[in-house]
């Protein structure tokens, strides 16, 4: 379920949430899994419910495994794009409390 | 606190928990336990809660590393025999992990200095080897209101129960008084299973985490029982008893004491 949900929105200009305001903006290019997961999860902990966090990273797996991460963690995720030939913008709006 | 890049990568595979997080590593980086021995229990759980991060544990051993503990008390090596054993498992620990402070006492505990000693930590985990420090220990930890994480072992099978005082029964509740020196043998003259207290002693580490982060269900009014040759888990349920001696509505211990009977050391 979560992962149709992710794959529809892969790749998919969403342009209503273009203007969507980023509450926090997570750079973790260079870095690889796991702790691209860990780093983004210490992101999110860190925020309130409904804020969105923008996510640029640059390790291919992660660009997978951070929006089937989020989605099980209970957040929703807005948006996942190829910004350039080596990097990805994820958007992410919290959902739950930790 | 922040985490470092090492406790990042140390702590990695909880931080992605979703039941642990960033939240719950910090809450057992700043847990505070007490573990009574330094033997074939107290050696696996300390050694995982060293290995989980908790900030603060105390050892209490006043034994001597034997040739005759290396079966199953794998804390301790060859290069440390001899030395106190509380003192020998601290080096294994340091080694593990230097985040955490590990406090040696190098005595028997008692019921003059029990309070003192376990007062200001978080839980206590019993591993002890005998009935008068098993009973001392609940003793107290009812008076202090202290969680007690219990774990026993002989043969080949192992028992296990989480004591909440107030909340569910104490180990009086379950043997109101300890059996008469020599009708329970001990492990000296009835021999166990290395790994046994491995089994048990994982199982109160276990037990501790799921206390420090909230999670879970706790072991509270059931007795865990593990028989490693049948390969069976037994739950039994334990009543609160209304009229237990340091627990009930009316206790009759007022203060702790300590046996005079003599009970051989393991």
């Amino acid at each position: 379920m979560a992962t149709r949900y992710i794959s529809e929105l892969r790749g998919e200009k969403n342009n209503s949430m273009e203007e969507q305001k980023i509450d926090k903006k997570l750079d973790i290019k260079g870095v690889v899994c796991p702790y691209t997961l860990v780093k983004s999860k210490l992101a999110i902990e860190g925020m309130e419910v409904g804020q969105i966090l923008e996510i640029v990273l640059d390790y291919p797996e992660a660009s997978e495994s951070i929006p089937k991460a989020m989605v099980n963690y209970g957040h929703t995720v807005l948006k996942i794009e190829k910004i350039n030939p080596n990097d990805w913008v994820i958007h992410v709006r919290k959902e739950v409390e930790d | 606190m922040d985490f470092t890049e090492e406790q990042l990568q140390r702590y990695s595979r909880h931080i992605i928990l979703p039941e642990v997080g960033g939240k719950g590593q910090k809450k057992i980086s700043s847990a505070k336990v007490f573990i009574v021995g330094a033997g074939g229990l107290g050696c696996p759980v300390g050694f995982y809660l060293t290995a989980a991060g908790v900030g603060d544990i105390a050892l209490i051993d006043n034994d001597n590393v034997e040739l005759s503990n290396l079966q199953r008390q794998i804390a301790h090596s060859t290069k440390t025999l001899g030395m106190n054993k509380a003192e020998s498992a601290k080096k294994t620990f340091e080694t593990l992990n230097p985040d955490v402070n590990i406090s040696v006492i190098k005595e028997r505990i008692n019921s003059k200095n029990i309070i003192d000693l376990i007062k200001d930590y978080d839980i206590v985990v019993d591993g002890s080897d005998n009935f008068p420090t098993r009973y001392l220990v609940n003793d107290a930890c009812v008076m202090l209101k202290k969680p007690l994480v219990s774990g026993a072992i002989l043969r080949f099978e192992g028992q296990v129960t989480t004591i909440l005082p107030g909340e569910g029964p104490c180990y009086r509740c379950l043997f109101e008084v300890p059996p008469p020196p020599g009708l329970v043998p001990s492990c000296q003259e009835a021999g166990v299973l290395g790994v046994l207290p491995g089994v048990v002693g994982t199982l109160q580490a276990t037990e501790v985490l799921k206390l420090i982060l909230g999670k879970g269900k706790p072991l509270c009014g059931q007795l865990l029982i593990y028989d490693a040759l049948g390969v069976n888990f037994r739950r039994v349920k334990i009543p609160k008893n209304s009229d237990c001696a340091i627990c009930g509505k009316n206790p009759t211990i007022k203060e702790l004491t300590d046996s005079t009977e003599e009970y051989c050391a393991l």
